[in-house]
């Protein structure tokens, strides 16, 4: 089992690197990252927080939208290309499980978003430590921020493969993966907040709004990061929220929502007749 | 020795398209068995369902002991599609080396299967460089991993020369020598008739014929011609002594059924003074396939 995984990973980092998604994926997180911490620069002191905080709280902002995006574009190709190309049908006739077939893909397009998280970040907060030493006191929050931007993209990839065996087709594949993003990491939100606005205080913003936040993986992510972060003040919008929810609950969205998108991917592969 | 393969009562239906109906056969270990038929007559689709990729909507189908597409039917059973396809960015070798470690055999042997259908100067190349050709040979060495019990190869030899269609066939009688049972699909029967044990024809989904080349021929009863060149002069004795001869261009053609080909030979003995030459010329292996394959609701 273990044997089978691995060498499905060790195929799709293969095929990864030649189509240039390793490339990719760390040149769009460290230019993205840069650019933040270049732009971000400018209101330290006022806040009280250190350097490292203030980056890691521009960074949480950036992630929500970057990493369900490169998530999406690494694993919507999945099983709709392998379909579309032909070579599906050979697969499935192999001793190995469906599900070991997306444990490997996932291990392997996990790893390249890690090396993309890790030479972003590193290069964000690494400017930060240069410009001022005691911002070495974030890095507890530079920490945080990396792995539950893992388990983030964890849960993007499961979607998008299962996005992928729904649709059969890449372009449909695509279409698919473009509107989850459009509307889970935009319009969800701007949604929310409109209805926050309407509601002017009443029971939708105090029963319904907390549970849609902890619904939506990318808004549990950026509402743990805030709540833990001294750095909660930088936010605006919906991270004003972030008060009001215990942080074990959204800790709890982000530690469920990986498992919830690989059983689902894993129950839409299950479907897909070659 | 029980089958390896079974299939009985075979039916699959693609929304009002009959693929398969009423399909039954089977295949005995080291048994070498082509299944042949035109165009859409439903080979692929019988040998997707042997391989669990197509569910059947009826009928009872045994692969080793197992249904179609078991965990321990797939660890038994190698495939080769028709129109084999890979990962272009990938090369030859990390492909192969990708499909023995999920069959569970050590990568390392990789290139010497790689070698054995001929591409170990390309191996290391990207198949999205190989000509359909190499492509179709990176499916054959994947069928070669392990000890397959079972092969299920639909045209095997589609896009392959004819030298390499000779070294094909001999990997497969080493194969069948082991005790593999073989079931390769193709639309050209003077291929595939010395090299294997015995020909299934299947027509618009059914089965129409079964056996060996000589029982198909015998079954078929297709008349014989005589081609007979007279001696100066001499056609119209000939053409007045055979009732049915008719001549074509310089030569006297005959056609007699099989019962009576003794008796129409013996009276073409009887004038051999005046005959040049005579040769008899048997119903052709696709005079034979076309004739099954028509038969059935034409
Ligand atoms: N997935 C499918 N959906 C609908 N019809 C199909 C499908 N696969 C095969 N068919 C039909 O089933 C028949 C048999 O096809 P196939 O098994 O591919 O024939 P062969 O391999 O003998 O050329 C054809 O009429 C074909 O159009
Ligand atoms: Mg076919």
């Amino acid at each position: 089992m273990i044997a089978r995984i691995l060498a499905t990973a060790i195929i799709e980092l293969h095929i990864a690197r030649r189509n240039l998604w390793v490339v990719i994926a760390v040149g769009l997180m460290v230019v993205f990252s840069l650019v933040l911490s270049a732009v971000g620069s400018a209101p330290i002191g006022e806040l009280g927080a250190d350097r490292l905080s203030v980056t890691v709280a521009s960074l949480t902002s950036l992630s929500v939208y970057l990493v369900p995006l490169v998530a999406l574009l690494m694993s919507f190709d999945a099983v709709a290309g392998e379909a579309e190309r032909g070579t599906l049908p050979l697969l499935l006739t192999y001793p190995v499980a469906r599900w070991e077939v997306l444990a490997g893909k996932l291990l392997a397009h996990c790893a390249i978003l890690i090396i993309a998280l890790v030479a972003g970040y590193g290069a964000a907060a690494a400017i930060a430590i240069v410009n001022d030493p005691a911002a070495l006191s974030g890095i507890g929050a530079l920490w945080r921020l990396t792995w539950t931007s893992s388990l983030l993209g964890a849960t993007f990839l499961g979607i998008g493969y299962a996005l992928s065996s729904l649709a059969r087709r890449t372009s449909g594949a695509a279409g698919l993966a473009i509107g989850l993003w459009l509307g889970s990491v935009v319009l969800y939100d701007l949604a929310l907040l409109a209805a926050v606005v309407a509601d002017n205080g009443g029971s939708f913003t105090k029963n319904v709004f907390p549970a849609a936040l902890l619904a939506n993986p990318a808004d549990a992510f950026r509402l743990f990061n805030l709540t833990a972060s001294q750095a909660g003040g930088v936010a605006a919008g919906i991270g004003g929220a972030a008060g009001t929810i215990p942080q074990w609950q959204s800790l709890m969205s982000i530690l469920l929502w990986p498992v919830f998108a690989l059983w689902l991917a894993s129950a839409a592969f299950r479907k897909v007749e070659p | 020795m029980t089958s390896t393969l079974t299939i009985s009562n075979l039916t699959k239906d693609f929304g009002g398209v009959k693929a398969l109906s009423e399909v039954s056969m089977h295949v005995a270990p080291g048994e070498r068995v082509a299944l042949l038929g035109h165009n859409g007559a439903g080979k692929s689709t019988m040998m997707k369902v042997i391989l669990g990729l197509v569910a059947a909507d009826s009928g009872e189908i045994s692969v080793c002991g197992a249904a179609p597409g078991d965990a321990d039917a797939r660890s038994k059973v190698a495939y080769l599609p028709e129109n084999a396809m890979f990962h272009s960015a990938l090369t030859g070798l990390e492909q192969i080396s990708y499909y023995m470690r999920l069959r569970g055999e050590d990568s390392v042997g990789a290139m010497a299967l790689l070698d054995k259908v001929g591409l170990g100067a390309a191996a290391k190349r990207r198949i999205g460089t190989y000509s359909k050709g190499m492509r179709q040979r990176v499916g054959l060495a994947q069928a070669l991993i392990g000890h397959p019990r079972l092969l299920v190869l639909d045209e095997p030899t589609s896009g392959l020369d004819p030298v390499s269609r000779r070294d094909f066939y001999e990997l497969l009688d080493a194969l069948a020598a082991e005790g593999a049972a073989i079931l390769l699909s193709s639309h050209a029967l003077t291929e595939v008739e010395a090299r294997t044990d015995r020909l299934l024809i299947l027509s618009r989904g059914r089965m129409v014929a079964e056996g060996s080349l000589a029982e198909l021929r015998r079954d078929a009863a297709l008349p014989v011609a005589m081609h007979i060149t007279a001696i100066n002069g001499y056609d119209a004795d000939i053409l007045a002594a055979i009732p049915n001869a008719i001549r074509v261009n310089d030569a006297v053609h005959v056609t007699c059924s099989q019962d009576e080909k003794l008796a129409t030979l013996a009276q073409v003995a009887a004038m051999k003074g005046k005959i040049a030459d005579i040769e008899v010329i048997p119903p052709s292996l696709e005079d034979i396939y076309s004739h099954f394959s028509r038969r059935d609701g034409q």
